[in-house]
């Protein structure tokens, strides 16, 4: 068991190693993003020492190596800086902490990635399975050509359908999902309804497929043979001993699918109008809002990092020769 | 579930005229062509052949399965009165590890590694609710302890990958005998295992067969195997029977050519020439693989134009001492000389001439050569390389080499992939002659092969070593083929060499325990060699 926290642990420490190499290639991309914020707030006609001195409140003055570790630090103490969007030149600070503008997205981003993966996951996985058991059979490829559709689909045609159907011809769900801080749970479950949907259709297809080939994969193997001929059926042949051995490659892909869900969703914030992250980061670009887009990159890859870092674990707590060494 | 002596006549199974269709290179083809098949309670059957004879299929299909991508296209197989050839899978599956039981050649794959042993002893047992759970783990300990087990009560809350490749062969035997079974196919159980194992799991077997008094069908490629454990034998060959007959019949008048020629592989020995000029010497080599540590202090001088085999369990540093002599893993300390100068230790620092003059045949054939590449590109390679061959000259020495194996030119232009396991084998010896070596290293280059072909490859190698006066280094676990072809003895346990000598000195006593115990571990064509070796064990 030590073993096993040990490799935790280590694991850990590398996905933070991972993450200050990220931060260095995040803050050096957006460093090269091209036009000036200063000459984009103040406009052309700004003489070059007015924007000298905007650049130098801002602290865009100083050499880039200085700004990083300045950030970096700064990031690890938990603050994320300060919006530049808000300032202006006229003196009057109206600007906001880019905590304050993250958080509450990522909140809504997360809940949304929730409700979808509450949905989504064991619905792929029962597909995988019932496909796997009655594999070639009408069912199975049923499932296939189904989930292939909807991953071959663009997911705003996906959504744009979604809401032909479900909010226009048949209106059951809202076709904007607008949600603040003081909308009840309720009712914000309602309102995801249809991004969640969106959504769900969109990654299905991609776990379930993999839930599918990992257990037929290890359908040939000797013992599933053995599991057989002392007259398993083939419900208790997958559930009871393909799938022990199927969780490493199926946690996998859900981790990879789960990451999705918090950094690729953009397309979807926009169709239902949803205050999710990934818009905020599409804005903050547009206006060339340096810590706010740090920030969002920094917890994108943070998501993965996390995320892929649990399928790891789970791969190595459902594998008794790593779990129980000799 | 009840196996009362006096119903010994009654017939369990009775497979008439049994035909299955296997399918391969996009056709369906026969693999068993009318068999019959009949076994009553409590008797034990071999059944033998080379691979491909079809044994495994025919032992599956008594349980009425068939694998994927084979199916039974004619025949009945009746088991106790019903007729697994027409029963409905729910209905099989009902008789399948309860009435039925099978046990499979290699453990270590056939065990799911997710669940615990015991979970997997008693799994089929409690499905059919046979006995509380409590009662049939209670019944598992008692097999453990039956089939010799070590810790019977605490091994089965182990993993598959915790325990040894014996111990797993015993547990599946204990598995299948845990609902006790009518009858119970052993497929090739002992194959995988070292013979010093062997013995131990055949007795463990044999034992426990007869207390319950189970009927079996015994699969094997082994004859003296097969010997200890039937009371009478059908062979097979090309998916039909050759012939059957008890036991003791079967070994001492056995009817058909094929039959004799099966039994001769055994007699091939080869007279020993004691050796003077030494060719390669081992001098005290300690060597490890990271900071595991395999051989300690190994000697061992090998004389010209002599064959040396090296014996020992898997793990006993065999292998590991071929890669030192061939520079793959240099030693920790200690040196290789050939022809009395030291090899330097690794093989980027030793020259073209001194590679050219130890070749190396391995096990695997498959693996040995690169599927890609014709016969000729294959064996034209070493040509090239060492003696700087090319276009005709090369191609004329190609044709001579394959001459030399036994092949003829047809050969030239085929892929590995078309070749049987002989003769694979035969190229990778043609392989290794190209480079006109001194030594050549054998790593099992017979294990993977059937007994026939067996006999052939050693025929080619002693003929090799007449006219060339070639010197082999023979690593081998099989004591037949030690007699059939060595001058002289090496026998390693653990790393370390337990002695060095002429094949009449190391075969006769006084033997140190270790030779002794591995000696009399080889099955014997003796029906009775097994029981009269535990006997003598024993006392």
């Amino acid at each position: 068991m030590n073993a096993v926290l040990a490799t935790i642990l280590k694991r850990l420490g590398l996905g933070f190693a991972t993450l200050v190499v990220v931060s260095a290639i995040i803050f050096s991309s957006v460093s090269m993003l091209p036009g000036d914020f200063g000459q984009a707030v103040l406009g052309q006609s700004a003489t070059e020492e007015t924007v000298a001195a905007f650049r130098k409140e801002l602290g865009l003055d100083k050499p880039a190596p200085v700004r990083y570790f300045e950030w970096a630090a700064s990031v690890l103490q938990g603050d994320l800086g300060t919006s530049f969007s808000g300032r202006n030149a006229s003196g009057q600070d109206r600007s906001r902490q880019v905590v304050d503008l993250v958080m509450p997205r990522l909140w809504n981003t997360l809940f949304l990635a929730g409700v979808t993966a509450l949905i989504a996951v064991p619905l792929a996985l029962f597909l995988g399975l019932t496909a796997a058991l009655y594999r070639n059979s009408a069912y199975d490829r049923a499932v296939n050509a189904a989930t292939l559709t909807t991953i071959s689909t663009p997911e705003f045609f996906v959504a744009y359908i979604l809401i032909l159907f479900l909010a226009s011809l048949w209106p059951v769900f809202p076709s904007l999902a607008n949600i603040d801080a003081s909308t009840a749970l309720g009712e914000r479950l309602y309102r995801v309804a249809l991004p969640a949907l969106t959504l769900t259709l969109v990654i299905v297809a991609h776990m379930m497929r993999m839930t599918r080939a990992a257990i037929i994969n290890l359908l040939a193997s000797p013992y599933i043979e053995m599991a057989r001929l002392k007259g398993a059926s083939q419900s208790e042949i997958i559930l009871k001993h393909a799938l022990p051995n199927a969780w490493a490659p199926i946690a996998t892909v859900i981790a990879f699918n789960l990451a999705y869900l918090v950094v690729g969703v953009v397309v979807v914030e926009v169709v239902f109008v949803y205050p999710g992250i990934g818009q905020l980061m599409v804005d903050a670009v547009t206006s060339r809002d340096i810590p706010v887009v740090q920030a969002c990159a920094l917890i994108f890859a943070a998501t993965y990092i996390l995320l892929n870092l649990t399928a790891d674990i789970i791969g190595i707590v459902t594998n008794p020769r790593l779990l129980h060494p000799r | 579930m009840t196996n009362e002596p006096g119903d010994r006549n009654e017939i369990l199974l009775e497979m008439r005229d049994i035909r299955i269709d296997g399918f391969s290179d996009e056709q369906w083809h026969p693999i068993i062509k009318g068999v019959d098949l009949t076994l009553r309670r409590g008797e034990i059957m071999g059944l033998i052949g080379e691979s491909g004879a079809g044994k495994s299929t025919l032992g599956k299909a008594a349980m009425g399965y068939t694998q994927p991508g084979c199916k039974l296209t004619g025949g009945s197989i009746l088991f106790d009165g019903i007729d697994l050839a027409r029963a409905r899978d729910r209905e099989k599956r009902r008789l399948w590890g309860t009435r039925i039981a099978y046990v499979a050649q290699s453990a270590a794959a056939s065990f799911n590694p997710a669940h615990r042993l015991i979970d997997q002893t008693v799994e089929a047992a409690n499905r059919r609710g046979l006995r509380p759970d409590a009662e049939s783990r209670a019944d598992a300990v008692e097999l453990f302890k039956a089939l010799q087990l070590p810790n019977p009560e605490t091994i089965g809350s182990r993993y598959p990958h915790q325990v040894s490749g014996g111990q797993l062969q015993r547990i599946m035997t204990a598995m299948a005998m845990s609902p006790r079974p009518d009858l119970i196919i052993f497929d090739e159980p002992t194959t995988a295992l070292d013979v010093t194992t062997q013995v131990e799991v055949l007795s463990a077997m044999r034992n426990i067969v007869e207390e319950f008094n189970t009927a079996a069908i015994y699969i094997t490629h082994d004859l003296a195997v097969v010997a200890q454990m039937a009371d009478f034998i059908k062979v097979l060959r090309y998916g039909e029977e050759v012939e059957q007959a008890p036991t003791r019949q079967m070994l001492t008048r056995p009817e058909q050519p094929y039959t004799k020629s099966l039994w001769s592989v055994r007699a091939l020995e080869k007279p020993e020439v004691k050796g003077e000029d030494i060719v390669l010497s081992i001098d005290h080599v300690d060597a490890a693989y990271g900071p595991i540590k395999v051989l300690h202090d190994v000697n061992i001088s090998i004389p010209r134009g002599r064959t040396v085999a090296v014996v020992g369990e898997s793990g006993s540093g065999k292998s590991t001492t071929a890669r030192v002599i061939t520079g793959l893993l240099p030693p920790l300390s200690g040196s290789v000389s050939f022809n009395g100068e030291p090899l330097p230790a690794a093989l980027k620092d030793r020259s073209k001439d001194q590679l050219q003059k130890i070749q190396m045949i391995y096990q695997m054939a498959d693996t040995a050569m690169n599927p890609r590449q014709t016969v000729e590109e294959i064996i034209g390679r070493p040509l090239e390389f060492y003696l700087g061959l090319t276009g005709k000259a090369r191609e004329a020495r190609v044709i001579k080499l394959l001459e030399m194996i036994e092949l003829d030119e047809s050969f030239m232009d085929r892929l590995p992939s078309e070749l049987s396991g002989g003769q694979k084998q035969r190229i990778c010896i043609a392989r290794a002659l190209a480079a006109n070596p001194e030594v050549i290293i054998c790593d099992e280059v017979t294990s993977a092969l059937d007994q026939i072909v067996q006999e052939g490859i050693l025929q080619l190698l002693l003929r090799l070593q007449k006219e060339y006066n070639i010197t082999y280094l023979f690593i081998t676990h099989d004591i037949a083929t030690v007699k059939a072809i060595s001058d002289e003895i090496v026998v390693m346990l653990q790393g370390k060499v337990v002695e060095q000598g002429l094949k009449s000195e190391i075969l006769s006593p006084p033997f140190p325990d270790y030779t002794k115990l591995l000696l009399s571990s080889v099955p014997e064509m003796d029906p009775d060699w097994l029981t009269n070796l535990l006997a003598a064990r024993n006392s």
